[in-house]
Order: C-alpha cells, then structure tokens, then sequence
C-alpha cells in the first residue's frame, strides 16, 4: 500500500515556542485521516505545517512519496499541490461561484475547465449556485463550495481546518457524512482537524488523538474507543469513568463492580493498583443481577438515560438505559457488567 | 432646574417637537447647499460675452491641463501608495514598523509647500543646480535639468503629497482581508505575487478607488500649486476669470464646469464604498503572518517604502527647517504673530462651530434615523468634495446680494446705508470653511457614537439614571475622543486652507497660509519657510491620530505594533 502522506518525527515551532514534537504518521491512499483534539493541543499547527504554511523545525513530511520538507529544504504551500479547506470557508467575494471552483485550474483549457468546474457542482449539489457571488450563499453552500474549490485541482491530498466547525450543529454530522461519500467517490486522500469526536467519527478512517503537541494515538475510530492507549485518550473519546481495581492474576481485575476480565493478558503484574475504563454502554442494567447500585444523578438522552450510580464502595461508573426503564434519584438498582476488551491503565 | 433638561431631552424622543432636529438639519442642509446651488444656478445667467470668450480662447486648455493632472496624479498614487501598504502589511523588513505610519506623514505637507520647498531647491537659482554649475563649469542651457515649474513637476509635487489616502485605504483593505483567502489561494498554486495580483488587490480594488477618487478631488481642488506653476487649469482660470476679466457670473460657470468632474468623482467613490461591504472577507481575524524579507528583496522593499517618505516629507521638512533656521532674523516677530493669532482664531472658531452642529445633527439622527434626516446628513457629508475656490464663489455672490438688497431696504425706508455686512468678513470665510470641513467633523462624530449601541441608554435607564445623567457617564467618556479627534482634524484644515481663504478674507487680514503663498510668489522662498513649516507642524496632528486610528482597527493586530 502507498503512504498519500507520511510524516517522520516532525516537530513545529511558532515564534519560538514549539507546538508540535515529534509527529510520526502515515495515511495510505484514499484513505481519510482527522487530527483530533482539544483547541490549543497542536493540531491546526500540524496541519498548516503539511500544507507548507509553517516550516517544520525537524522531521520529514512526504506527500505522495515527494519529500515537500526536511532539514534542507521547505517546498512553499504553492508547489505542494495540496487543496484546504478553511474554517471559514475563505471564498474569493469578488468571484462567482464558478469562477471560485476554476481559480486554481491555472493553465487547462477553457472547455476542460468548464467540465471539471460542472462535474464538481454535480458532485457537491451546488449546480443552481454556479453564478451566484458567495455573500449570497448559506453556511452549507458555503462550504459546499470550498470543498469543491479545494477539489478541483486533484490535489495529492485534501487538507480541512475544522470544516464544520462554522456549521449549525444539526447540519455537521450529516454534511459531514455528505462530504465523506463525495471523498470516497474520488478516491481522495484527505485529512481534518477536529475538535468534536463524532464529526470525526462520521468522517475519518483514522483518528489521531493530539495533547500538548503529541500524537497519544493513531489508529480507527473503534480501537480508539474500545482499546486506547493511554488514560487521556480513553478520557477524551467517548464516555465513561475510571474505577479503581486491585489485579488477581494475568487476565483479571477485582473492582466495586466485581471481578471483570478474563479473555486476554493485561500484562500487569499481580497484586498491583489499575484504573479500569468503565463506559456507559458495558453497564446493563439488569433487575436479576445481585449486584446494585444507587441512582445519583441521570439525563435524559432520548432514546435512553444516562444515569450517574453509586457503588457499595462509594466509587461512581454511568449506565445507558432504555428510557422506558424508569427510575428515581436515590433508588437502587440491579446492575451487570458486560465487557468486551478489559481497558486498565497503572493506577 | 432639575426636571428642564431631562423634559427637554426625552422630549426630543417623544412628542410634536421631534420634528424639530428635523427642521434644523433641513435648515442647516439648506443654508450650506447656497453656494453650489448659485454655482450651479449660474449656468443660467448671461456672463455678456466672456464665457464665450473662454470658450474659444483657454477653456479647451483648462480641460486638457487637469484631465493630465488628473491621469498623471492617479497613476502615480497608485504606483506610491498600494505597493507600500502591501509590503508594510505582509512582510517585515528593517523599519517597517516605523514605515507603517511614517508613509502617512507627507499628508501633514500641503501641496503648494512642497511646491514652494521644491522649487526653491531645484530651480535654476537652487542649490542643486548652483552645485552643477560650478563642478562640472557649466552655464545655464548647457545641461540637461527637468524643469520643475511645470505640468510634469504638478504631478510629481502633488502625488507626492496625495498618495497617502490610497496608501491608507489600501492598507485598511489589506489588514481586513482574511488570511486565509490569500492562503487559500497559495493552496491553489498561486505564487505569493499572484496571491497579491489576482485576489489582494481585486478585493482592495473598492477601497483604492475610493482612496483615488479622495486624491482626484484634492488634485481638482489644488489651487496653490497650480498658481505657482503657472498652469492654467481650473482653479486658476476661475481666479483669472474674475479677477482679470471681472466676471464672476463667468468665474462661476467656469466653476460649474468643475463640479461635473467632482459629481463623477463622488459617484466613483460612493458607488466603491458600497462594494466594499460585500467584500468583507471573514469575520475571524487570526495573526497576519509577516514574511521576513531577505537578501536583495530586503533591499528592494526597504527603498520602495522609503523613497514615498523621503521626497514627501523628510527633504521638503529638513528643507524647510534649515531656511527658516537661516532666515528668522529677517522676519518681523510682531506681524508674524498677528498671523499666527489670525489662523489660530479662524481654526478655532470653524472647529468649535463644526463640533456643535456636528453633535447636533449626529444626536438628531441618532433620536430620529428617518430616511429625510439620513439623506440630508449625506448631502451635508458632500461637501468635502468641493474645492475653496468653488466655495468661495459660491459664497461670495449670494453674500453680495444679500448686502446689497439689505442695504438697499435700509437705504429705501431709513436713509442708512449698512453697506458691506457679511460679504469681507470672518463670517464669510468660516461659513465657507464649513460647507467643505463641516462633513470631517460629522464623519468622526457619527463613528464615535456608533460605539454607543442604543441599549447602553437603556441599561443606563433600567439602573435608574436620567437622561443627562446618561448623557454624562456615558456617551461623553465614550465619546472624549471623537470630539478631541473632530475639533483637531478640522482645525487643521482650516490652516492648510489657501483658495477659499485667499477670495474671501477681509482686506489687509493675513493668515499663516496667505502669508506662506505671498512671499513665495513674491519668489521669497527661504522666507516663507517659518509659516510654512508652522502649518505642516500642524498637519502633523490628524496623522498621528490616524495612525492611532489604524493601528486599533484590527483586533490582535495592533498587540505587536
């Protein structure tokens, strides 16, 4: 398989101060990537560092097997061929929609240009819009647009800088999702950067989780909720508590909760302290089981509650509950664990 | 005592007397439009024979001499002021920090000075030319010199003056664009030139244009230089058509001619301005990123942003100083300050008077927004446009009128004559001085109280304050600047003035301007340099406040200037 993108050790500073160290990743052809991570922690950084906009400090950035940046040189944003798409979309007022989607067309011919420009608006739904000026278009089209403008070149690799972010809520998932299919259907390798965990679930192959400037984990969207790698990583995706546990032997844990495990090594050594992830999906609530616990806390999510619970123990894990099971704060209920992987950290 | 104010204040709100601010701005409107509706009513009157006469003899030359002008000085502002707001705002190199407001200050020269300052440096007499003769033994003829006192020297003289109004509206337009459309575009295989040449500047272009149609009506309104050159334009032929054939219906007319060009100008600039609304790029502001210059780049930059510097202010100032250091033993301290209490009382009263009707009709608006009193607050705002010397005959027929019809009735029902009234007098003058600068002090004051969102009163109210106590703890703290800022950009306008001055002051009342323009046309330069650098001391002021101004207008952009 062919890396559309690979970054060696890259490291970025801003006036001095660096943001980003020692970044290794590797995209593979078609494959759609998405930085993920709190504001502040380095990703947009990445991001203007692989479109030329930054000058790496060390490392090597590759885009489609070219080597665009290294300790000699930094090839400028221009000669890298990479399309972006910016939080604010960044449409050109003074061109029509059209004429926006051709700017980087540069030399084709005029009825080449027309062709490409009418399969994109095809593509992205915006063919009524073609003569319009941009101040005129919604957020939706808007960033329709962008994508198509950032598309028409075939850029080696497609780069978005929180594309949704500007977005009403309820449109994000689904354009999100809208954009992932166009994606694919051109076979684009792209990579965004996200600060919203399920916009980049509705979109990404693989999710890079970023803090401080590092890179914690790269893997797909599942592993990174049911195996992460580290106690931040299992923290920010998802939902869920660590509860403390005391380790029995390879494969298992004791906790308030019981004895959880069983299938694979955990490679902690026996007698030792874990935190062990609990998400709100491996708690059942099941009225036959012995061990109980008592509601604290819950809300309403629509087609379930989640309830906050009291162990025996004082320690606190969530439950998502059908929510024609009805309970009171206070109450006790029956409750039982059912997990897939065991996710324990050192405590 | 207590209830008066506040009665009288809410009542502007409420009630049959809201119709009050309204009639005064219709007055107002209709008092300041009297000279360019007698301008334009004179196309009417018969001029026996002299319009005629201009028409067959100068007026083909008038047309040609300032439509060059106009051509020579356009392209020339270009050249001076976009390049150099592009480089101070996206790159750094030594001194751009400093470049960023000093390529403001040659606005603080008016453009006869430096006509003056030139002249007496390059001309056949000056210094450089002394210097050519004797090192290289030469005669007068035997070498090659560009002749200053002409068509060429205008333009160069006023370009060099003008070219900070493209330069600061490019640079705003420059500072608002979102990064990321320029970023956008690189993304798209554009050089950074071509970022510049095919998205900068067509998303400037509302902003140049209304910063070209600005210089284009100073460059129409110049009098001072033009009359030093001996070029015949506009502006000049009016003065030779009254003063030297004695008509001023002709003078007028002429003037009529004038104000075609200015009507297309203020189009240009309206129709630009509303443009540039939609050319409001994004709302998210994020760090210009400054590329710094290297090598032969570097160099380039650094002579292109300072040679505008340079020829419009530093030389003619430095220039200037060193002849008023040599000659202020020869001016006679009494008379010189009679002329600096002269401009001084004009400036203050016109600034005062501007600063109340300005609060008063920006208030009136802001009580009672409607369509009338919008529209007539534009056509008041118009009147920058016109040149001093339209003004002036536009002003000085109407007076003549009125006194002479008064003085008629005196005479007629009460054997007085009242004789001259108002035509010779300060009245006169500062009444013309606020038809043009009267809209530098509405444009201040209304963005000043823009700052103060109607719900600021209505907080103020809901804590239990009274109006004038609002007024008070409110808009004034709010608003200390903008009156400081309109009463001082007005005052300097008023000491720059020549034409407007030169028509209209009472006889034997001498100013720092009319004194600058006597003793140069009285080939005195060196002597005219005390006046002269008093009056560009003076415009110094407005730049620094624009600067200020500037600097503050981009959010995280000014933490590092």
């Amino acid at each position: 398989m062919t890396h559309v993108l690979e970054l060696k050790d890259v490291s970025v500073a801003l006036e001095g101060t660096v943001i980003v160290r020692d970044i290794n990743l590797q995209l593979p052809q078609g494959m759609i990537g998405c930085l993920l991570g709190p504001s502040g922690c380095g990703k947009t950084t990445l991001l203007r560092a692989i479109a030329g906009f930054e000058k790496a400090l060390h490392g090597e950035i590759k885009i489609a097997g070219h080597t665009v940046s290294n300790q000699q040189m930094c090839l400028p944003v221009e000669k890298r061929h990479v399309g972006m798409v910016f939080q604010d979309y960044a449409l050109f007022p003074h061109l029509t929609v059209s004429e926006n989607i051709a700017f980087g067309l540069g030399t084709m011919s005029r009825a080449d240009k027309h062709k490409r420009v009418q399969e994109l608006a095809g593509m992205l739904k915006i063919g009524e819009l073609l003569n319009a000026y941009p101040h005129r278009l919604s957020g939706g089209q808007q960033q329709r647009v962008a994508v198509a403008r950032a598309m028409a070149p075939k850029p080696r690799i497609l780069l978005l800088d929180e594309p949704f972010a500007s977005l009403d809520v309820e449109l994000r998932e689904e354009i999100a999702r809208e954009i992932r299919l166009v994606l694919k259907h051109d076979g684009i390798t792209a990579i965004l950067v996200s600060h919203n965990q399920y916009e980049a679930f509705a979109m990404a192959d693989e999710i890079g989780v970023m803090r401080a400037g590092q890179l914690l984990q790269w893997s797909t969207p599942f592993e990174l909720y049911h195996q992460p790698a580290c106690a931040y990583v299992a923290d920010f995706v998802g939902e869920g508590v660590f509860l403390q546990g005391k380790v029995l032997d390879s494969a298992r844990v004791e906790t308030a909760l019981g004895v959880l495990g069983g299938d694979e090594l955990h490679g902690f050594a026996e007698g030792s302290s874990v935190s062990v992830l609990i998400r709100p999906d491996d708690v059942i609530h099941d009225d036959a089981s012995p061990t109980t616990a008592r509601v604290i806390d819950k809300a309403f999510r629509g087609a379930g509650y989640l309830y906050t619970l009291a162990l025996g123990d004082g320690s606190q894990v969530q439950s998502l509950v059908p929510s024609h099971h009805r309970h009171a704060q206070g109450e006790m209920i029956g409750i039982r664990i059912e997990m897939d992987h065991l996710v324990a950290f050192a405590a | 005592m207590d209830k008066a104010p506040e009665g009288a204040l809410s009542s502007l709100k409420t009630g049959f007397s809201n119709r009050l601010p309204t009639l005064g701005i219709l007055l107002l409107c209709l008092l300041l439009s009297v000279p360019v509706l007698t301008i334009l009513a004179s196309v009417t009157n018969s001029s026996d024979g002299v319009w005629q006469h201009l028409y067959d003899t100068v007026l083909g030359d008038y047309v040609t001499h300032s439509l060059t002008l106009l051509v020579g000085v356009g392209l020339m502002v270009l050249v001076l002021g976009i390049g150099p707001a592009w480089l101070v705002t996206m790159t750094r190199f030594p001194g751009s920090r400093i470049l960023e407001w000093a390529l403001v200050l040659p606005l603080a020269m008016p453009a006869y000075i430096i006509a003056y300052t030139y002249t007496g440096m390059l001309d056949v007499g000056g210094p450089l030319q002394l210097w050519i003769r004797e090192t290289f033994e030469l005669r007068f003829g035997e070498y090659w010199f560009p002749q200053i006192r002409s068509l060429n020297g205008a333009v160069v003289m006023l370009s060099l003056v003008l070219y900070p109004y493209v330069y600061l509206l490019s640079r705003m337009a420059f500072i608002e664009q979102s990064v990321c459309v320029l970023e956008v575009s690189r993304t798209l295989g554009a050089t950074p030139f071509q970022a510049f040449t095919r998205v900068a500047i067509p998303l400037a272009r509302p902003a140049i244009i209304a910063g070209l149609s600005l210089v284009l009506m100073e460059t129409l309104a110049d009098y001072g230089t033009v009359q030093y050159f001996g070029i015949s334009a506009f502006t000049t032929g009016i003065f030779r058509t009254w003063f030297g054939l004695g008509s001023i219906t002709a003078a007028a007319q002429l003037a009529a001619v004038l104000m075609i060009f200015i009507l297309f100008l203020i189009l240009a600039e309206h129709w630009s301005r509303q443009k540039a609304r939609y050319h409001h790029t994004s709302n998210k502001y994020t760090r210009l990123p400054q590329i710094e210059l290297t090598g032969w780049k570097r160099a380039g930059a650094m002579t292109y942003c300072i040679l505008p510097v340079l020829l419009g202010f530093v030389i003619p100032f430095v220039q200037l100083s060193m002849w008023a250091v040599d000659t202020w033993h020869l001016i006679d301290k009494e008379s010189f300050l009679t002329l600096f209490f002269n401009s001084l009382e004009l400036a203050s009263i016109t600034a005062v008077i501007a600063l109340l009707l300005g609060l008063f009709i920006t208030y009136s608006k802001r009580l009672r927004p409607t369509l009338a009193t919008r529209g007539m607050v534009r056509i008041l705002g118009l009147g920058y446009a016109i040149p001093g010397t339209v003004i002036a005959v536009g002003v000085l027929i109407p007076f003549a009128w009125f006194d002479n019809t008064v003085d008629a009735w005196m005479r007629e029902h009460f054997d007085i004559a009242t004789g001259l009234l108002l035509s010779g007098t300060l009245v006169a003058v500062v009444f013309a001085y606020l038809v043009r600068f009267l809209p530098v002090s509405l444009n201040t004051l209304d963005a000043g109280l823009g700052k103060i969102k109607p719900t600021m009163d209505d907080v103020g109210r809901s804590m239990g304050l009274k109006p004038l106590q609002i007024l008070r703890r409110v808009h004034v703290p709010i608003m200390r600047g903008s009156l400081l800022t309109a009463s001082l950009l007005v005052f300097v306008d008023v000491l720059k003035e020549l034409p407007a001055t030169l028509i209209l002051r009472p006889f034997n009342f001498n100013t720092l301007a009319i004194r600058t323009y006597e003793l140069a046309n009285q080939e005195r330069l060196a002597e005219a340099s005390s006046t002269a650098l008093m009056i560009v001391l003076a415009g110094i002021i407005p730049v620094i406040i624009l600067s200020q101004t500037i600097s503050r207008s981009r959010p995280g952009h000014d933490a590092r200037t």
